[in-house]
């Protein structure tokens, strides 16, 4: 693993921690291809795979914010191409409530976005990654956080 | 069906601020219907004040369960199991399920998760809209099935008010003129006859104005 794909650590021992919700027909496709042509992104952002943006519940997004995640990447495909029709424009609304929802409880609508990309757009979805994890080093660790690192507790 | 909307996270984490052990109850029927106070609705708002109390240090202790119908006491006996386990209920019913629920345990605070709006329709997806009023004294019969008591801003009997624009009510440009509804409905069914008759002005004493009314059906009693 070279030194670019290394967890981006701040100073205090801090990891951000991002989830990307992958859309099978797009995202996960890009991801797929950005490791085919040997694109390096933070190793922060773990990657759930998901049949459609569309899928992805209000219900999972906040079950991994309560759990102390600091960031959540949504990653859809372009609007009006979504092989459901649909799935990504509903994701859409969904997305944009959470974050509402997110500001009011004091977590930070911020740490959510969603993106829209085409299975081609490979250098898009590596720079939606850094962006995001960028952004969330930026704020800091979810206020939700118990521990420095989740994934000793075994959550997302 | 009743129609109802949601609290705002800040006023739910209000209302139960005191409480440390708190039971979310949801409501398999209208609340549910109307995407308000479903199982659904009831894991996301406890999600939200979950993250919201851990926020302020106070993590609380919050157990969900949706029954089929909050106003009725049959249903209601499935709640008193976790109830018996927190400080406080909060009912995501309509006020008449809040009120059903509150009287079931007299012993618990019991707070309405919900604003209870109005009987309404799903008018398209997400958008729901106020047909009656309840008034108890129904004349939709006289109107071709739409209510003006209810969908009049000005509750005119006889034919719309002078501030009508073709279609649409003066009152909120986005709501149809009920007295234009009338009309087209009348037509449709060739009763445009109903209209030369004057109404005299309404019965109101069959309403609420006079506090909470009863409903009793002898041949029903037992």
């Amino acid at each position: 693993m070279t030194s670019s794909r290394e967890r981006v650590t701040s100073s205090n021992g801090w990891e951000p921690e991002v989830i990307a919700f992958c859309c099978n027909y797009c995202a996960y496709a890009a991801a797929d291809l950005a490791g085919s042509k040997r694109m390096q992104y933070p190793a922060n952002v773990r990657i759930i795979h998901s049949p459609c943006t569309g899928k992805i519940e209000m219900e999972h997004i906040l079950d991994a914010f309560l759990k102390g995640i600091d960031g959540i990447l949504v990653a859809g495909c372009l609007e009006g191409g979504c092989h459901f029709l649909e799935g990504n424009l509903r994701a859409r609304k969904r997305t944009d409530r959470i974050r509402e929802m997110l500001d009011e409880i004091g977590v930070g609508g911020e740490r959510l976005k969603m993106v829209n990309l085409s299975a081609a757009m490979a250098p898009t979805f590596v720079a939606s990654v850094q962006e995001m994890v960028e952004k969330v080093r930026e704020l800091g660790p979810s206020p939700l956080r118990e521990s420095p690192q989740l994934e000793s507790e075994g959550t997302p | 069906m009743i129609v109802a909307s949601p609290k705002s996270i800040t006023e739910l984490k209000n209302l139960i601020a005191r409480h440390k052990k708190v039971l979310f109850a949801g409501c398999g029927t209208c609340v549910t219907v109307c995407l308000a106070g479903g199982e659904r609705e009831v894991g996301i708002a406890s999600y939200a004040i979950r993250m919201a109390r851990k926020l302020e240090g106070e993590p609380l202790e919050l157990t969900q369960v949706t029954i089929e119908r909050q106003c009725e006491n049959e249903f209601i006996k499935d709640l008193a199991e976790p109830a018996a386990e927190v400080d406080a209920i909060v009912s995501f019913g309509c006020g008449a399920g809040v009120q059903a629920v509150a009287e079931r345990f007299p012993d618990k605070p019991v707070y309405a998760g919900l604003n209870t709006q109005f009987l309404g329709i799903l008018e398209e997806q997400a958008v729901w809209t106020e047909k009656c009023l309840g008034c108890g004294d129904c004349m939709l019969a006289q109107f071709g099935g739409v209510c003006p008591v209810t969908r009049c801003a000005k509750r005119l009997l006889n034919g719309p008010c002078g501030g009508s624009t073709e279609t649409h009510c003066e009152v909120d440009p986005d709501r149809p003129c009920a007295w234009q509804l009338i009309y087209a409905r009348l037509k449709s069914i060739d009763q445009l006859e109903r209209l030369d008759a004057v109404v005299p002005p309404k019965d109101w004493s069959t309403s609420w104005h006079a506090g909470a009314r009863k409903v009793v059906r002898k041949e029903h009693r037992v």
